[in-house]
Parts: structure tokens; C-alpha cells; sequence
């Protein structure tokens, strides 16, 4: 288990050092200057040079990319001459436009990103796990045929697509509840949870019919297993049967998806974040690329990176922990 | 899901059905015939777009100031957002532009970035696929990790991050399939790779080698043939998903970029809409959802009839 976890830990930053090569090459190295970028289209040579040697531009580019690395792990100042700006380790670029380090921007955004996920996560695992077990138990009747063709249904419409029918119905036409407006969980939790509502069940609408298909999938594998025929032979009660010991090998593959998905809608809930103007990490991706703010883009996706290969990571040991059979290697 | 799908769809069919066969069958099968009837239907809109829009007596550009209530913010006047008989899905707010033309031009965007990369995704993987099951050890590694990064990247993010700094000179529609190609040919190659690796056991594949066929030649003639049955399926599968990425993208205003019009781009608008006008929602909002639906049930219809083994996506007995 240790050396399994050392060298899984070998891989995860070899990978991300890759990845940060890559963000490096695209958002750097590629023709599109970032010092004309940065500086607008009025800008003359003068000025150019001078954004040019701050941002260490005028360095060959394996030097410019040890800088990049080195910040991460050390912190850097952007100097050009009397006017540094200094950015702690780990850091992951300055952003120029908005006078800040890209990790204090992150930072900023990391609490509406977590409610969004965390909550999006509870209604999907509750409505994708139930439906899942209900359509299991009644393999090939109405209920699983039904839950069936939801989830397809739910499956198949875009995010932005449930989200504005969402807010037509709720909105528009019942008046139940405001355009949502990100209320911090810290100042006021009622008024959080109710304006977070429609994010979470569209985040989850669309997750839960994936998760109802893996339930229900696992839990028919885990029905059928010999263990359970001879719980029922022994006369257990089928309430036991299926809460305690099929629902376990059931949702073992439900656990490690739900670390995965969990780190990839944390970054990466772009649609859902931009539809209902919350000012998440996937909102500040999308304004930045809008902006072509590179330093925060090139950040942020080496972030997104990272919170995925960690993901990754997570839900494989989960799914060693839950499952005794699966061994490490 | 979708790797499910690629497993599911993967289940290697023992004898390729023939094609009168698999007609069908999936004539046999309602809801696919549905999706077939309303695919055919949007596509040929798509293609004729200009001559429908000729038919209406509009066009995508002109503005129509005097179907609007400057009082309401530029609401259309009438009901349903200005249905009319010249206007036959309303006019777009404040501006007054006809919805019928600009969701019908946003169709041919749509297919045609959905099925620009869809060859983008077949040709990668494809080429992926057949190099990593035929081409030896150290082949199959390498493409194989570079296969499972494809699919567990970030795929949404790095488009965005890359269609940020490409100069807006370049060709927009074009560069959407690139991008999107480039990121998800994943699924395709894992398929095909695993459909190269039984079937190059197979004796009729030792034949061909024993008799001097060329590397190639047993890829291309021999393997590829075999392959085309579930790579078909998959292919139906990557078209909603494609466009449901050329929307997001667009919707995100990293897309496609004004003055041509996409569903995704009319969503991105609507969405301050939603309350003083639910039609500009839905005009966008349901085409797309219906032809995803429709090209979703589709492929699920194919998959069944190219192999009838396989269980439908939509459960039950089949």
C-alpha cells in the first residue's frame, strides 16, 4: 500500500509537470504575444519591452519556462524596474488586469465553487442512488422503464438547456424563487441554500441520470451474487438483504466516480456558473478567456489539471478502501 | 456514461449483421424511427436553410425596430415573442432580427461543426486505434496512456483556454471542430483499439498475413471492415455529444462568434430574456434538445439493430 501510494504520488507529478508544460507551450511559447495581450493595441515598442521584461519574455524560452516552474514552488516577483510585484509561493502568475497574484483570484473563488459542488453532489447521489436501487428492484417493470427513459431524457439535455427551463418554470412562471444571486454560506445560510436551489438541480439532473445507471447496474451485478442468494436462503429479511449487503457492492463504483466528478464540476462547472452569474472558478475561466487575461487562464488550467489528476487519484484508493477485493499494485 | 457506452457498444458482434437486416430491425424499433424521421428533417432544414429562409421573406440580419416596445426594453409586441405569419418564430428582442432565419442558419453552424468533427474524431482515433492494437508493445503503451489522458481531460476547459488566444481571423466554425476534435477522440481509439486486438487473432487475419498481405494492407482490408459496425454506433453517439459541445462552447462566447448565429450563442443572449421572453428561450433551447434527443435514440436504435445482443440503452426487454 505505501510504495503503491508513493509511486501513484511519482506519477501524479510527473503528470502534472507535463501539464504544465503543456499549459506553458500553449499559453506562452505559441506565436500570440502575450506582452501585446497584456497591453492593448495602443501600445508602442517602448512599452512593449518593458511588459516584455517584466513578464521575463525577453528570456530564452527553457528559462522562461524554469521561471514558470520555479514560481510555483518558490514564489517570483514581476520587476520592471522601480515597480515589482511580488507573488508568493505557489505561484501561479500575476494577473496584470486585475493587479493581482492568479492564486488570490483562485482563492477568492473557491467558496462559491465548493457550495455549488458539495451541494450539486447531495441531490444527485439522493435522487441518482434511489432511483437507481428503485429501477434495480423492479428490473423490466414500469418503474425501471421509467427511470430508464428519465435518465436518458436527462442525460441527453444540455446543461444550459434544463438550467433555462428551470428558470422559465420556477422564475418565470410559478415566481417561487429569484434569479439566483450568490449569497456567502457564512452571512446568511437560508438565503444561501435558497439562492443555490436551481444551480444544484441543474448541476444534478443531468449527474443523476448517469448515477442512476450505475446503481442500477451494480446493484442488479450485486443482486445476483451467490452471498445474497444465500441470505435469502437463510431467510433474511429482503429489506436487510438490499439496504445492508447488495447496496454495498453496489455503490462501490458509485464512491469513486462521485471523488472524480467531484473534482472535475469543482473547476469545471462552467455552464452552470455562467448561466446563473456565480462567481465560481469555472465563471472566472471563461470571463478570463473572454479577456484573454493568459496569466489566469494558463493558472487556472493548470489548477483544473491538478484538482482532476488528485480526483483521480482519490477515487482509485476509495475504491480500494471500499472493496476489499481490489488490490493495489 | 460515455465509457460505458464505448464498453457497451464495444461488445464485439460475433457476425456483422447485413445492412437489409439491420434496416429492419430498426425499422421495427418506433422511438428510433423517430429519431430518424426528426434527424433527416433537421438536416435537410439545415442544408436548405437559405432557401427556407427565402421562403419566409426574411433574412438573418435586418432589424426590425417596429415589431418591438421600446417601452418594455425592445420586448416584442404580440404574443409568444412576435409570432406572426412574416415572422414564424417571432423576432429576438431589442433588436427585432427574425428567430425563424437565425435559428435555422444556427442549424447549419451546429451540423456543421458536429459533423467537421466528427471526421476530426474518426480520423484520430481511428488512425489511434489501429496503430495502438497493430503496432506492438511500446505503441500500444504510449498511445494507450496518451489515449487515457484524452478522456480524462479536462476537455471543456482546454478548449475554452485554447479558443481564447487563437486570433479571431481564423475561420471560426473550423477551428471549433479542430479544437473540439482534438480533445475527443479518446472514446474512439479505446474502442477501435480494443475491437484491433480480438479481432487481429482471428484466423482469417492469420490467413491474409500467412499469404503476404502487407501491414497495411491486412489494416485496411482486413481489420477496419470488422471494426465499422461498432464504430458506426459510436459515431451516432459522438454527434449529439459533439453538438451539445459546439452549443456549450458558443453559449460560453468562446464559440461561434457574431454575426453568424448558433443555438448556443441565441441561448447566451436569451438568458436575461427568460422572464419578459420565454419564446427566445425556447426556440433555441428546445431545437437543440430535440435534435440531441432525437440523434441520442437514433444511434440507441442502430447499436441494437447493428447487434442485437447488446441491451438498449432505454432498458427493458429488446
Amino acid at each position: 500500500m505505501t510504495s503503491y501510494l508513493l509511486r501513484r504520488l511519482a506519477g501524479t507529478v510527473v503528470l502534472l509537470v507535463v501539464m504544465a508544460a503543456l499549459v506553458y507551450v500553449i499559453f506562452y511559447a505559441l506565436p500570440s504575444n502575450p506582452a501585446v495581450l497584456v497591453c492593448g493595441k495602443g501600445c508602442g515598442g517602448g512599452q512593449l519591452a518593458a511588459i516584455d521584461h517584466k513578464l521575463g519574455l525577453d528570456q530564452p524560452e527553457y528559462l522562461q519556462f524554469w521561471h514558470f516552474l520555479e514560481g510555483i514552488v518558490m514564489g517570483r516577483d514581476y520587476s520592471s524596474g522601480p515597480d515589482v510585484s511580488h507573488c508568493a509561493a505557489p505561484c501561479l502568475g500575476f494577473s496584470f488586469q486585475n493587479d493581482q497574484p492568479v492564486l488570490s483570484l483562485i482563492a477568492q473563488r473557491l467558496p462559491v465553487s465548493l457550495s455549488l459542488t458539495t451541494g450539486a453532489m447531495v441531490v444527485w447521489l439522493l435522487i441518482g442512488v434511489s432511483a437507481g436501487v428503485l429501477s434495480a428492484l423492479r428490473e423490466g417493470r414500469f418503474t425501471d422503464r421509467t427511470v430508464t427513459a428519465l435518465s436518458v431524457l436527462a442525460f441527453g439535455t444540455p446543461i444550459f438547456v434544463s438550467g433555462m427551463l428551470l428558470l422559465i418554470l420556477f422564475c418565470g412562471f410559478l415566481h417561487l424563487l429569484d434569479f439566483p444571486v450568490y449569497v456567502p454560506l457564512t452571512e446568511d445560510p437560508a438565503a444561501w441554500a435558497k439562492n443555490l436551489l436551481l444551480p444544484w438541480f441543474t448541476l444534478a439532473i443531468s449527474q443523476a441520470a448517469v448515477y442512476a445507471r450505475l446503481t442500477r447496474t451494480g446493484m442488479l451485478e450485486a443482486l445476483s451474487e451467490e452471498h445474497i442468494r444465500t441470505f435469502r436462503a437463510y431467510g433474511l429479511r429482503e429489506r436487510r438483504i438490499v439496504g445492508r449487503h447488495a447496496l454495498r457492492g453496489a455503490l462501490t463504483p458509485v464512491i469513486s466516480i462521485t471523488a472524480y466528478d467531484f473534482g472535475y464540476i469543482l473547476v469545471g462547472a462552467m455552464l452552470t456558473e455562467t448561466l446563473f452569474g456565480l462567481p465560481g472558478l469555472g465563471q472566472l475561466i471563461v470571463q478570463s478567456s473572454n479577456n484573454v487575461d493568459l496569466p489566469v487562464v494558463a493558472g487556472l488550467t493548470l489548477v483544473a489539471g491538478a484538482a482532476i489528476v488528485v480526483a483521480n487519484t482519490v477515487a482509485d484508493l476509495l475504491y480500494a478502501v471500499v472493496d476489499r477485493r481490489v488490490v493495489l499494485a | 456514461m460515455t465509457a460505458e457506452l464505448v464498453a457497451e457498444a464495444g461488445a464485439a458482434p460475433e457476425a456483422p449483421a447485413r445492412g437489409r437486416q439491420v434496416w429492419r430491425r430498426l425499422r421495427a424499433d418506433h422511438m428510433a424511427m423517430a429519431g430518424l424521421v426528426v434527424a433527416i428533417a433537421a438536416i435537410v432544414a439545415a442544408i436548405a436553410a437559405p432557401l427556407l429562409i427565402h421562403l419566409e421573406g426574411q433574412d438573418t440580419t435586418a432589424y426590425h425596430s417596429g415589431l418591438l416596445d421600446s417601452a418594455r426594453g425592445g420586448v416584442p409586441l404580440g404574443s409568444f415573442g412576435g409570432v406572426s405569419g412574416r415572422h414564424w418564430l417571432g423576432v429576438e428582442p431589442t433588436t427585432g432580427r427574425d428567430l425563424f432565419a437565425r435559428a435555422l442558419d444556427g442549424a447549419r453552424i451546429s451540423f456543421l461543426v458536429a459533423f467537421g468533427t466528427l471526421v476530426v474524431q474518426i480520423l484520430l482515433g481511428v488512425g489511434i486505434g489501429l496503430a495502438a492494437g497493430l503496432g506492438g508493445k511500446v505503441a500500444d503503451a504510449v498511445l494507450g496512456r496518451l489515449t487515457d489522458l484524452a478522456i480524462s481531460f479536462p476537455q471543456l476547459i482546454f478548449a475554452i483556454a485554447l479558443l481564447a488566444i487563437v486570433p479571431g481571423t481564423f475561420p471560426r466554425p473550423m477551428l471549433l471542430m479542430l479544437v473540439i476534435g482534438l480533445f475527443g477522440w479518446g472514446g474512439t481509439a479505446r474502442l477501435v483499439r480494443g475491437q484491433v486486438l480480438s479481432l487481429k487473432t482471428r484466423d482469417y487475419v492469420a490467413a491474409a498475413r500467412l499469404s503476404g498481405a502487407s501491414r497495411t494492407r491486412i489494416a485496411l482490408r482486413e481489420i477496419l471492415p470488422g471494426v465499422s459496425a461498432p464504430l458506426v454506433t459510436y459515431a451516432a453517439l459522438l454527434l449529439p455529444s459533439n453538438m451539445i459541445s459546439e452549443a456549450g462552447l458558443s453559449f460560453l462566447g468562446v464559440g461561434v462568434r457574431p454575426p453568424a448565429s448558433s443555438w448556443g450563442q441565441m441561448l447566451s443572449t436569451a438568458t436575461t430574456w427568460f422572464q419578459a421572453d420565454p419564446t427566445y428561450v425556447l426556440v433555441p433551447g428546445l431545437l437543440l434538445l430535440v435534435n440531441v434527443l432525437a440523434f441520442t435514440v437514433l444511434a440507441d436504435g442502430l447499436r441494437t439493430a447493428l447487434d442485437p445482443k447488446a441491451r438498449s440503452l432505454r432498458g427493458g426487454r429488446r
